[in-house]
């Protein structure tokens, strides 16, 4: 019989150290995919996150470098300004790229960079024991939110997706998430598509993950899924929010 | 003919395999694995129609899918 899903070459071939049923691996696996079959894996630099991610540097078989938390979207920056040829994405969670990196993900945006970014809302911070997320929902418990996620004390969750498709830099922007097979399927043609723009020269792409962190929701894997369903997509509806209309950007400053 | 294999040194035992399989296929085992886990395994091997869509949930690439090579 004929084997059908390969581990992709992008992925090296050792176990993950992330907890069962997080979402981090099929996110990883989904990037992989995305670098075979672009076949950009031996020009592609990531940058791998403060979180739960910070090992992805074991796993991406491609160049890593690990940035200071946040930091992410200015070091591809870097990475893209000087070595143009090269495929450059940042892969980050909530904590680091919507809280601690807000500035650096907004100002790449603005500024249009050529870059990818993979960002995974999973609602919490995961590495550093479950803390509220500037993405956890209203009502969701947190180790700094005990009773729940209040507006009064503690204000509203961020919508990254919609808050960076005010700017005009911003040139794809999708949501997807990982809850069910389908929607990982879908999942992978939006982080197939963020490196695809790159290659094309269209611009700034982020792609956000709904992810699960079960070990912090302290639910078990399925009923992390669930979470999703009923709760995260409420909060957050999935979608296109920029379509990387038009052609290249113009990259002549690179 | 189609059928799955479960790595067990990477199966973390978090049964989202087992909950996307539409034919009901999967199982988990009811001993340790040596990592310490319940891996997952093939409980209706009959009924699998090598799918993938265990492999397309699995956070650990630990599920390889096989199908007879089409002619
Ligand atoms: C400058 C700085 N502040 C704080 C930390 C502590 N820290 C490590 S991981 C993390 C949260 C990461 O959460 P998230 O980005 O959501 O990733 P996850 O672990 O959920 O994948 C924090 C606050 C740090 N490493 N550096
Ligand atoms: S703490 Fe959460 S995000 Fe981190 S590896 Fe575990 S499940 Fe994944």
């Amino acid at each position: 019989m004929l084997l059908i899903n390969p581990r992709p070459e992008s992925l090296v071939d050792v176990k993950m150290h992330y907890c069962p049923g997080c979402g981090h691996g099929v996110a990883h696996r989904l990037v992989a995919e995305a670098m075979d079959e672009l076949g950009i894996r031996e020009r592609t630099i990531g940058v791998a996150p403060v979180g739960c991610a910070v090992f992805s540097d074991d796993y991406f078989n491609c160049d890593m470098i690990q940035g200071a938390h946040g930091r992410g979207p200015a070091i591809a920056t870097g990475l893209k300004r000087t070595r143009p040829d090269c495929i450059v994405f940042s892969y980050q969670g909530d904590g680091d790229l919507a809280s601690i990196g807000m500035g650096e993900t907004i100002h790449s945006a603005a500024r249009g960079e050529n870059i990818t970014i993979i960002f995974i809302n999973n609602a919490t911070y995961g590495m550093t024991g479950g803390q509220m997320a500037p993405t956890t929902l209203m009502g969701q418990k947190a180790s700094t939110c005990p009773l729940g996620r209040d507006p009064q004390v503690n204000g509203y969750p961020i919508k990254v997706c919609e808050l960076l498709a005010q700017l005009e830099g911003a040139r794809y922007l999708e949501r997807v998430s990982l809850h069910t097979a389908a929607h990982v399927i879908k999942a992978k043609k939006a982080v197939k598509k963020a490196f695809q723009n790159q290659v094309d020269g269209k611009g700034f792409s982020l792609v956000e993950i709904l992810s699960t962190c079960p070990t912090n929701m302290g639910i078990s894997p399925l009923e992390a899924t669930k979470f999703i369903a009923d709760k995260m997509l409420a909060q957050y509806p999935l979608g296109v929010y920029k379509g990387a209309e038009g052609g290249k950007i113009d990259v002549s400053r690179n | 003919m189609a059928k799955i294999e479960v790595d067990e040194t990477r199966c973390k035992g978090c049964e989202l395999c087992a909950a996307a399989c539409a034919k009901k296929c999967i199982a988990m085992s009811k001993t340790f694995s040596a990592t310490g886990y319940y891996p997952a395994f093939l409980c209706a091997p009959e009924l699998c129609s090598g799918c993938g869509l265990c492999a397309q949930v699995c956070p650990d690439l630990a599920i390889s899918v096989f199908k007879e090579a089409v002619r």
